[in-house]
């Protein structure tokens, strides 16, 4: 680890504090009323959601259309632990069994799925999604269409805030690493990533089930906060929410995933007092976005603090060095 | 044979009803450079694909230092030590030069997913150690400089080089090169020679190129192979393959000379 390399890290960290504090001593404080906390919990759920969505669509380079149906097969296994085992720990437990279940059911479409490409692949995660929601709508024992209910509604605002700080950090450091590498060769030409020496295959299955396994985590956040599940709120158009937030925070960046999902998220609720003109302003918004930012927010960029700060530090300097330093760790 | 290298025997593949290679054979021995030549559409990337095994012959077998490779998958005859360019050249585009040549030394390295997510020493050695290696090999084809850049962003030549780079950071035995100067200048062409030459010096790689430059062809590789429609039609010195009558009728059509 070189000087710069450990001084952003600090800078990262303070920054991570901050949020943390920012967020958590306020709902500590019950300063939050249950509006305002469900929608940071949503807004929270919804970031694990974009952020290991955009390992497969953004750093593996699939357009996956399915995630919804991981999200609702974590949601509904992580209940069901919950509703049959009265063990201490159970909600840990519960969102794991979750993130285990969706990277299980990842793996087992990943087998037949991530052997096609492109539209292929878009439309067999499509069809999985919807299977998924079809299926949970047709067994009794899991409340069907009539839903889930007396799910105990136990997810926290620092339960769903460290989920996210644990999913985004791993993103960070496995994009970092030699395997993160990997995946990135396969979205950018899958013949000279096999002709490199990467077991495709492998690696394809690892993004796509690592993805699974946070949507699993992210369905059993939700499925405790809101008390009752409804397979119908895994549908097609979830699916495609969550890939407007990846393309529109920039398909491979994860703090711009982040940020969409945050935007994404709140602005309906911020728009709320438009009444029913909010969505024709948010479709709009989207319209824009995609016309002006084509890459989205960051492009295939990371935002970095530490960047920022020696952006300013030179501007105020007068040292006006164009040099392009981006993509570099931050 | 001892010092044989690479051996393929009665290749053949078809492509549905069409035979692209029919019982081609030949051999490559360690530290050669061997010329793989011949008009348009005669299969001498087909070759290159059936070595590699981006796809399976249909018949017929390639083995390396005797070991059978045909039929394997394509980053396990890599990591036995194949690596090659193409001939449009395949870089990770959006990447830095630096990632692409590091990207190719992913099976050389050792740690595992959980040592990477969680930043143990076991990381830290390894990627200290693997982009020195990088470094040096960038160093190697003049892209040091570049290291940080986008590797899209590299003019042509560069990019040609780059892609030698990531094939030798392996250490391979035997180089594929599948036209390295296809759109080079007279000068660069000349520069690339002396690069190609230099590469099997210092690494005591074996070297398999194709090639439509025949003075870069007759003034460094030691040994040609012709092919024509699928066939090996002559095999040899540089100098005889020049005087061969089959091969001029096939680059120059049947009545001429």
């Amino acid at each position: 680890m070189n000087a710069a390399n450990r001084k952003s890290w600090i800078i990262n960290l303070a920054a991570l504090a901050a949020l943390t504090a920012a967020l958590l001593i306020p709902a500590r404080l019950n300063m939050f009323n249950d509006y305002i906390k469900g929608v940071i919990t949503w807004t929270l759920v919804n970031v694990i959601m974009a952020v290991s969505l955009n390992l497969v669509c953004g750093l593996l380079g699939y357009l996956a259309l399915g995630h919804a149906g991981f999200m609702a097969v974590g949601a509904y296994a992580s209940a069901m632990v919950s509703l049959n085992w009265k063990v201490p720990l159970s909600f840990p437990l519960a969102l794991l069994a979750g993130g285990l279940a969706a990277a299980a059911a990842g793996m087992v479409i990943g087998i037949p799925v991530l052997r096609l490409k492109g539209d292929y692949l878009a439309i067999i995660t499509l069809g999985f999604g919807e299977i998924v929601r079809i299926i949970l709508n047709n067994i009794p024992a899991l409340g069907g269409a009539r839903s889930l209910r007396g799910i105990p509604r136990i997810t926290t605002i620092p339960a769903a805030y460290l989920a996210v700080v644990i999913c985004v950090a791993l993103m960070f450091t496995l994009g970092r690493s030699r395997h993160g590498r990997a995946i990135l060769s396969i979205r950018e030409d899958e013949v000279a990533a096999t002709s490199s020496g990467i077991p495709v295959m492998y690696y394809k299955m690892l993004a796509f089930t690592i993805a699974a396994f946070f949507a699993g985590i992210a369905g059993g956040l939700y499925a405790h906060n809101a008390g009752t599940l409804n397979p119908n709120r895994f549908n097609f158009d979830r699916s495609i929410e969550y890939l407007v937030m990846v393309v529109l925070g920039g398909m491979g960046s994860i703090t711009g995933a982040v940020i969409a999902a945050a935007v994404l998220t709140a602005l309906p609720e911020m728009l709320r007092w438009l009444s029913d003109y909010r969505m024709l302003i948010y479709s709009l918004a989207l319209i824009l976005m995609m016309l002006f930012r084509p890459d989205g927010l960051l492009g295939t960029a990371e935002f970095s603090i530490a960047r920022m700060l020696e952006r300013v530090r030179r501007a105020r300097t007068g040292a006006r060095s164009s040099r392009a330093d981006r993509g570099n760790d931050g | 044979m001892a010092d044989t290298l690479l051996e393929i025997k009665d290749l053949c593949v078809q492509f549905g009803g069409l035979s692209a290679l029919e019982r081609v054979s030949f051999a490559v021995s360690p530290g050669e450079i061997v010329g793989l030549i011949g008009p348009n559409g005669a299969g001498k990337t087909t070759v290159f694909n059936l070595i590699t095994g981006i796809y399976p012959p249909t018949s017929g077998s390639v083995t390396l230092n005797g070991r059978t490779i045909s039929g394997k998958k394509t980053h396990l005859i890599f990591q036995s030590g194949v690596a090659r360019t193409f001939q449009n050249i395949r870089l990770f585009k959006k990447l830095s030069v630096l990632d692409n040549v590091r990207i190719a030394a992913h099976s050389q390295m050792r740690y595992g997913p959980l040592t990477g997510a969680l930043r143990l020493p076991g990381y830290w050695r390894d990627e200290s150690e693997t982009t020195a290696r990088a470094m040096d090999m960038l160093g190697i084809f003049d892209l040091a400089g570049y290291a940080e850049a986008t590797a899209s962003s590299l003019p042509y030549g560069a990019q040609r080089r780059l892609e030698i780079a990531r094939a030798l950071i392996s250490r391979p035995r035997l180089l594929l090169l599948d036209e390295p100067a296809a759109g080079m200048n007279p000068t660069e062409t000349r520069a690339l020679m002396s690069t190609i030459r230099e590469v099997r010096d210092r690494f005591g790689v074996a070297i398999l190129l194709i090639e439509h430059d025949m003075r870069l062809v007759m003034g460094i590789c030691e040994r040609l192979v012709v092919l024509d429609y699928g066939q090996v039609i002559a095999a040899g010195a540089p100098d005889e393959i020049r005087r061969d009558e089959r091969v001029v009728k096939a680059y120059l059509g049947g009545s001429a000379v």
